[in-house]
Formats: structure tokens, sequence, C-alpha cells
């Protein structure tokens, strides 16, 4: 997909998350809105995923290790074909699959994940599991930052490393901010690369919200052969809406109905200055 | 006299290797407890079916339901300790709720590692995951209920718990038995009461069965082996035909096999004596799995006197 179409889909994937938290009552919007760009890259430009392929294992694989981010995901999802908009839409209802964290139950899914730290070490293991079984797809992980706290992401790392997975592409979606503040007055995890680097990835920073530059950097990965890869994707919590980006609040907040059509009206804008 | 066999974990092990030489999909993951869980031959034999993550084990059940997603037979192999309380999360997640065909294998359980203290003893491990949804939970009693395990764990396809002791184990059942996961096993039948019993204690009632025998007590005997899903058919059957139940289990009284049978005594309305034995609330003594389980009431003697009392014999 080019270039344009894919930042015209990221506007309309920000409208449809900002839609289906409004309507359901409930969300992550920040989060959603400061990895979607990521995921618009990975789905439409970089991974071998389809509703086709997907029961079939000869693909590539995601795991969504930052669960709560699940409207940007579920999103993507339903605009690749996963499923209708009118399931979707059924988010947060009773008895509903689509809820506020991914589950297999929902088509596209890889792994239920919503407790922090847990998708990396899966995602180890399926690109292992890929290593054995001597296939060349690759996994893809995408971590919040605030979750890199959790010290089981660091064992996982060194299994990573001791497995050579240059198989395994982890994003950092480094929006700086977590639920209490931002991650370096809450918990400082900075410096990331460097700490990556020691436990012997290579790492590369890009724009997280550019997607030319995503393009580029998922062009260029994995960086080393035998090397696993972590991507830290500089990005904005809510990025996109002006008045939600870099806001604390907005964390998990839900949009009233004038922050709702206001923030509809900002990426209509954006939209209509690509016509 | 029966005779002893070999530790569980050893039948464990070996079984596994049989099983792995014909079955290249099956992958063990371990946590620097390839010694301890008999693995070394595995992985001489069969290196590149072997992962090892260090002493990780929340990583090893991470690691495990990755491989398991991505088509492979898995098999964690972690002190059951450790597996069971710091990876609890990962259980639950990644392994329960994500439906995945992972059997974590929890070596030294209970008080196996005896001297070494309550940090290695796993006399938890029942409660905790009988209150995770889509767990099944196996504490094999002999060598013959350790092997046919882990040969039917192979194709269970579900989220799978099963606990091993390290000390020989005396051989109860005749290879002609018949044994299902899930389903218990009636080692003899007897009028009086009905001993039920889990994993590695069922030998010390099967002993006390042959004390109360000289006194002309007769005992039925469950090896209650899997914990959950439980047997409630033949347990309730029992119960209704017995005198007096008593449960014994290498596990707090908390949560384990004996709250269990007790829940269904009561909820089916049944008239029946019970007595649970199993390690009481309290800072544990120290000593070794036999002392200690002797300590608390599971000698065979002293299982055979409580049924005495319990039948007011």
């Amino acid at each position: 997909m080019n270039e344009k179409n894919l930042k015209k889909k990221s506007l309309e994937y920000r409208k449809t998350i900002l839609e289906i938290i409004f309507q359901s009552g409930a969300g992550h919007t920040g989060g959603s809105l400061s990895c979607i760009d990521i995921l618009n890259v990975l789905y439409n430009s970089v991974m071998d995923i389809s509703p086709k392929n997907f029961p079939n294992l000869d693909r590539d694989h995601f795991i969504q290790s930052k669960g709560h981010s699940v409207e940007a995901l579920f999103t993507v999802l339903c605009d690749c074909g996963f499923y209708s908009k009118k399931d979707l839409n059924t988010l947060n209802q009773f008895n509903s699959h689509f809820i506020g964290h991914p589950t297999k139950k929902v088509p596209g899914i890889e792994h239920n994940t919503g407790a922090l730290g847990h998708g990396l070490s899966v995602a180890v293991g399926l690109a292992i599991c890929k290593k054995i079984d001597q296939k060349n797809n690759k996994v893809f992980s995408l971590l919040g930052d605030g979750e890199l706290s959790e010290g089981s992401v660091w064992e996982a790392c060194t299994t990573a490393s001791k497995y050579n997975l240059d198989n395994l592409i982890i994003i950092v979606d480094r929006n700086d901010l977590q639920i209490t503040g931002k991650t370096e007055d809450v918990n400082p995890i900075e410096p990331i690369d460097k700490k990556f680097k020691s436990f012997g990835f290579e790492t590369i920073s890009t724009n997280g919200n550019n997607i030319s530059d995503l393009l580029y950097v998922f062009q260029h990965v994995p960086v080393k052969e035998n090397k696993p890869t972590v991507i830290i994707a500089k990005t904005t919590k809510g990025s996109g809406v002006s008045f939600i980006e870099n806001q604390i609040n907005w964390h998990h907040k839900v949009p009233s109905k004038d922050e709702y059509e206001s923030a509809i009206s900002e990426l209509n804008e954006k939209l209509n200055s690509y016509e | 006299m029966n005779k002893i066999g070999k530790p569980n974990l050893e039948v464990f092990s070996e079984t596994l290797l049989k099983e792995a030489r014909k079955n290249k999909n099956i992958i063990v993951v371990t946590s620097d407890s390839r010694g301890s869980g008999k693995l070394v031959p595995f992985g001489k034999e069969l290196p590149n079916q072997i992962i090892e993550v260090g002493i990780a084990e929340q990583n090893l059940v991470g690691v495990s339901s990755g491989l398991a997603a991505g088509g492979k037979i898995v098999f964690g192999v972690s002190p059951a300790s450790f597996l069971t309380a710091r990876a609890l999360e990962q259980i639950k997640n990644d392994v329960a709720y994500s439906d995945l065909n992972v059997s974590l294998i929890g070596i030294s359980a209970g008080i196996s590692y005896g001297q070494l203290g309550s940090t290695h003893h796993s006399i938890h491990d029942f409660a905790t995951l009988r209150a995770i949804n889509n767990m099944t939970i196996v504490a094999p009693a002999d060598n013959f209920e350790a092997a046919e395990v882990i040969k039917q764990a192979i194709s269970y396809n579900h989220p799978l718990y099963i606990r091993y002791g390290k000390k020989p184990m005396m051989d109860i059942h005749p290879p002609s038995t018949k044994f299902k996961i899930g389903k218990s096993i009636v080692v003899k039948k007897g009028e009086d009461l009905t001993i039920v019993a889990t994993g590695e204690t069922l030998q010390r009632a099967y002993l006390a069965s042959e004390i109360l025998k000289k006194s002309n007590i007769h005992c039925s005997i469950i090896s209650m082996h899997t914990i959950k899903p439980f047997d409630k058919e033949t347990f309730i059957e029992f119960s209704q035909n017995s005198k007096a139940i008593l449960t014994v289990e290498e596990h707090s009284i908390f949560g384990g096999l004996g709250e269990c049978c007790a829940s269904l005594i009561a909820q089916n309305n049944i008239n029946v004596k019970l007595k649970i034995l199993g390690i009481p609330d309290e800072y544990m003594i120290n000593g070794s799995q036999a002392d200690v389980l002797d300590h608390y009431d599971m000698s065979p003697e002293k299982i055979a006197e409580i049924s005495k009392d319990l039948l007011n014999k």
C-alpha cells in the first residue's frame, strides 16, 4: 500500500478508535492513538498476516503485549477483513468477545494479553518455534514503555538473545507516559536503547507516528543476522487529536459528546487535505 | 508386599524421552531444571527438542506458551514451588486462558525437597491452580500413573499441570489398570470406610489399609490422581456407601483434595463422616518428606488409627 493511502488510513483508524470508545463508553484512548500508525504499517505493509492465512501457522505473527491498547488493534483487524464493523460495534457489550483486552475469541488475535510483561516471552517462544521449523516468518511484538518495568520482559530478552532470534522484532511504543504520569518520573527506564543493547539486541529509534519513517525502518529489520531487533518508536500519547495529545488523563478517558465531535472534525479536516 | 519402584520423576523423564524420540514435535522447556527434572539424558539425546531459559520461571511459562501457539507439544519443567507461585499469572493468562497445549511439570512437588524448607515446598499448588479456569491438575501416585499421564498428556491438547515427587514409590496398580485423566482409580473396595488419597500419599493410605485389615476393618482406597476435573461420580458413589471418608494429601488442608471432597459431601446432602489429612496452617516443621508426612498424621499407622477413631472402633 502506498504511503499516501497509509496516511489516510491512519486518520480513518483514529476516527474509528474514537468512535468505538465513545459509543461503548470505555477504552484506552491515549495508548491506542499512540500505537495506531505502527499497527497500520505492520498490518498493511509489513506483515504476512491476513484472514486467509491466519489459520495456517506459516505466516508472520503479532503479539500485542500492551494489550490495553486493544481498540487500535481491533480497528486495524476489522479493516483487514477479520470481522465486520457490526461485530466491532459490540465492543464492551454484554457477552461480546470484543472487550478491553485482546482475546483469541476475536478473529485475528494471536494471544490473550492484558497483564503486562507477558507478551514478549510468548513471542520469543513463537520465534524459537519458527527457528526449529526452519521457517522464515517473523514474529512482531508491541510493548508499552511503562511495561518495561516488568522484570519478565527482561527475562524474555535474555532468551531472545541466547537463541539468536533475528526473526523477532520488538516495537516499543515510547509515548513517555503511563497511567500515573511520565515514565521517567514513575520509574525511570532510560536509557532504553542501551538496556536492550546490553541484552544482545540491535536497536533502532524512529518516529512511531510517522508513516514514512516506519516504512523505512521495517524495511531494514532485522538489523543484523542472529540478533533480535528492537525498534524504539517515539510516539505521542493521544497522537492526532490536539487536545488529547500528551495528556495524562486521556490514558483511559472516554470523550464526551463535544470532545468526540471536536476530535472527529479535527481528523476530518486532516483527511480533507488529502483530497 | 508391593514392590518399591522408581522415583516418579525418573519415570516421567524416561517416558517423555521415549515419546519424544517418536514425535519431534515434543519440546521440553527447562529453567536450569534439567538435572532436577532428570532430563540430562533427554538433553544429550535430543538437544534440538529442549529449550533452556535459565532460572526464570515466568519466562519458562511464556516461552512454553509461544512454542505451543506455534504448534509444538510443550512440556514446561520446573520445580513445582516456583512454577506454580512465581509464574502463576503466566499459567493463568498465557496457558489456561489462552488454552494452549502446554503440560506444566511441577518437579519435586509437595514437600519432596524436605529439609530445604518452605521456600521449596509446594503445598499451595492444588489450591491455586484449582481456582484457575481451564486447568487440569494431576498428581500421579505410582510409576504406572506417572508414565500413563505423560502418554496421555501428549494428545491432551489443553493446559495440564502434573506434579511429581522424587522418592521411589511403591507399585500400587497392576499394569492392566485403566488410566484416564479425570477418572480416579479404585485400588480396593471395602465396606467400612473409604480413604481417598492423591499423589505420593496413596502408598501411605494403601499401607494403612493393610494395617486395618488385621483389625478386620475393610477400606476402599481411591487414587484420586486428578484433582481437577474431579471424578465426582466415583467419589459420590463411595461416600454414599461408606461409613466414613478420610482424605490424605501432601498439600495444605486448604483448597486441595480434602476440601474438594467436603464440598461434594455438603452439596450432595451426603451424611458421612469426613476427616481431612494434610499440612495444617502453621510454620511447618522441618525434616525429610517422610518425616514431615509422619509428623502431620500421615504415617500408615496414624492413618489407620484415625480411621478407627472415625469408625468409633
